[in-house]
């Protein structure tokens, strides 16, 4: 299987009182609390952090995009992108020599193409990327959530998913048709479409489309061929009904059970002992469950956002569940690190006892891509380094092999096979 | 009842009362029944109100409208279709908006006007507040002054589907959105002048969501004169809040007028 690790960066300096004091992390978070100073310390941990995921083995390293956010700092994962898809540095190239595995994916998961005019800028920017990174580039298309897409960004919640569509028509046939050519689209007008740079990979990158839980969603991949990935902060336990609702969907379809056709994402903390980790990772994952997903529900359901299919399937977007929730003080109030643990929404412990839990998720919800988060809340780089290697050495290894045999991964980038190396030039003194 | 046909949907028409035709746009989440407002106004006009898309009786049309001019078009297909032309028009909320957009556009459309808080204008100093971005428990208080009253409106009526009710409801919310998001100036400051029949604006002294105060920002820029006139409080919602009130002050002007 391929085990990705994944960064929200969030912003790590959010107060004690966050949840009693402020209605919102989302759309009107108090920008009071935000110091540049702290969060150029924040940018430059993370990026070290997705690096040492890159250099420690991982598959792929992944970032997403959220507005107006505190638990996500980056409008534009774009631009991290870039400096992950730039030539290895020497210390990636020891780490790639050394291990002799292939220079991490970048997943990027994603751009929601209808916040984009043109959208051809999410065509130009992931091409540029993908040749950057010699084709590497996973390419992710979320709607978007409402909080990001209809409040932040004020996209039309009835209209946001025929643009997300029509821009998802153009982007693709803007990497593939050969020739310029006209877009009269419902609403884009372009008369000259002719990209320039294109993607390195043919016919495209792989396309992951991180969705919440929409049947729409889950033919439209079908359909398509594309990745299915649950973005779930919820854990395995709250994962099962949607993934098995995919798969069901699948099989009613006529598709394979492919583990690689699902992503999903995972909270882990991994420690020496058990005893250690539920020790380590208490606070990050009490900060991260009850400030950064403390989300007004006034931001969690604009009309028209879900569809009618959707409403009717009661099968709702577990952003929506997440604020709603938050308005339930009983329901979602305070978890309790015990509850967080007990409810599978992170999977604390051992290597030995996270590598046998992982295995059982990924078996039980038949995922081939495992998207993780090993850094998550206010956890320090520190931490998050310890996190990460000790889960790259001890528990990774007990994992890699599952489903390699038997399926093949046809949604993973084909990246060149002799890419550039950095090639720094020395100072003259 | 009756149904006319718009680009493939069937919008219904709800019809009663004696006398010369008075077309009614409704207000945000439409009409589900035939409530206290429409009996008043009936009993002295023959009162057609027809469905705009998306609203209830109003089919899914509105996935196919993208843009104001679209909205415009299809509203004055319906007013002809309803045999409305020429008639006298009553408008509330996003009703109001399209009403005094064909009133500007296609004078000869509306012989009378009434706008009952309109949406169209926006002056950041004041904002028209964003009734989509609101928790549920917060918004019978936000669109009546008797949230009590808002509620009963909300209800599913007796014989109805209990589901097929609340896609409907959210099928009007959707609607509106389409029509509003996300609540800005939509550009019709700049045809209010064209405005010259006689007309009415009406607004409940407790409006939560587009001020009062508006009334005058609506009268300046109109093309002619408008009377202004406060049911005191009311909220947005005046037909729910004050159903005798408002219908009264409709027909006192259309009386008048005449």
């Amino acid at each position: 299987m391929k085990i990705l690790w994944f960064h929200l960066m969030p912003y790590t300096d959010l107060p004690d009182d966050f949840k009693k004091k402020h209605p919102s992390v989302w759309v009107d978070i108090d920008s009071r609390l935000f110091d540049p100073a702290k969060a150029h310390r924040m940018y430059n941990d993370f990026m070290d952090e997705l690096e040492f995921a890159a250099e420690s083995g991982f598959d792929g390293v992944c970032v997403n995009e959220h507005h107006q956010n505190g638990y996500g700092l980056m409008p534009s994962p774009n631009l991290i992108a870039a400096s992950l898809a730039m030539t290895p540095s020497p210390n990636l190239l020891a780490a790639v020599l050394a291990t002799t595995t292939e220079n991490a994916a970048i997943a990027l998961c994603g751009n929601s193409l209808a916040l984009y005019n043109p959208p051809i800028r999410v065509a130009e920017e992931f091409a540029m990327l993908d040749c950057i990174s010699g084709g590497r580039l996973v390419a992710g298309f979320p709607v978007g959530t409402p909080m990001d897409t209809c409040y932040a960004y004020g996209m039309n919640p009835s209209q946001l998913r025929q643009r997300y569509h029509e821009a998802h028509d153009l982007i693709m046939k803007s990497w593939q048709d050969p020739d310029p050519f006209v877009w009269n689209g419902r609403f884009t007008k372009l008369r000259y479409v002719n990209l320039w740079p294109r993607p390195i990979q043919k016919p495209h990158p792989p396309i992951w489309i991180p969705g919440g839980g929409s049947v729409e969603t889950w033919q439209w991949c079908a359909e398509l061929d594309y990745v299915y990935a649950y973005l779930s902060y919820f854990g395995y336990q709250a994962g099962q009904a949607t993934m098995h609702g995919f798969w069901e969907e699948m099989r009613r379809l006529g598709k394979d059970r492919n583990p690689f056709r699902a992503g999903f994402l995972q909270f882990v903390g991994v420690g020496e002992s058990r005893e250690e980790a539920l020790d380590l990772y208490r606070e990050s994952a009490e900060y991260f469950y009850n400030r950064c997903l403390h989300v007004d529900a006034r931001f969690a359901a604009p009309p028209g956002y879900t569809s009618e299919a959707t409403v009717r399937s009661k099968v709702v977007s577990q952003v929506l569940q997440a604020a709603v929730r938050a308005t339930d003080a009983r329901a979602f109030g305070a978890p309790s690190f015990e509850e967080i643990v007990s409810k599978g929404y992170v999977i604390v412990g051992s290597p030995d006892e996270v590598a046998q839990q992982l295995r059982e998720v990924a078996v039980s919800l038949n995922i081939g891509q495992l998207m993780l988060l090993l850094q998550f809340g206010n956890m320090g780089r520190e931490l998050a380094f310890y996190n990460t290697e000790l889960f790259a050495k001890r528990v990774m290894p007990q994992l890699r092999d599952l489903f390699e045999d038997e399926w093949e991964n046809r949604w993973w980038p084909k990246p060149l096979a002799d890419p550039a190396l950095a090639r720094p030039r020395e100072l003259a003194h | 009842m009756r149904h006319v046909q718009i680009g493939g949907e069937a919008h219904r028409v709800w019809e009663r009362g004696q006398g010369e035709g008075l077309g009614l746009l409704a207000g945000m989440g439409g009409f589900g029944s035939w409530t206290p407002f429409l009996e008043c106004l009936s009993g002295e006009r023959r009162v057609v109100v027809p469905s705009l898309p998306g609203f209830p009786g109003g089919g899914a049309g509105h996935h196919k409208l993208d843009d104001l001019l679209d909205w415009i078009g299809v509203t004055l297909d319906l007013l002809e279709k309803a045999g409305l032309a020429g008639s006298d028009l009553v408008g509330h909320g996003p009703g109001g908006l399209l009403a005094a957009e064909i009133a500007a556009l296609s004078p000869g459309m509306v012989r009378k006007l009434v706008l009952i808080a309109p949406f169209g204008l926006f002056d950041p100093a004041e904002p028209v507040a964003d009734c989509f971005a609101r928790r549920a428990s917060e918004i019978p208080s936000l669109f009546c002054a008797q949230p009590q009253a808002f509620e009963r409106d909300l209800a599913c009526p007796p014989g109805d589907d209990e589901v097929e009710w609340q896609l409907t409801r959210l099928r009007a919310s959707e609607a509106a959105a389409r029509l509003l998001w996300p609540i800005g100036d939509l550009g019709l400051h700049k045809r209010l002048h064209r405005i010259v029949s006689p007309a009415l604006l009406l607004w409940g002294s407790e409006d939560r969501i587009v001020p009062a105060s508006y009334a005058k920002r609506f009268a300046d820029a109109m093309g002619r004169r408008p009377e202004i006139r406060s049911v005191e409080g009311a909220g947005h919602r005046v037909d729910l809040d004050a159903p005798e009130a408002t219908a009264s002050a409709i027909l006192s002007f259309l009386r008048k007028a005449a």
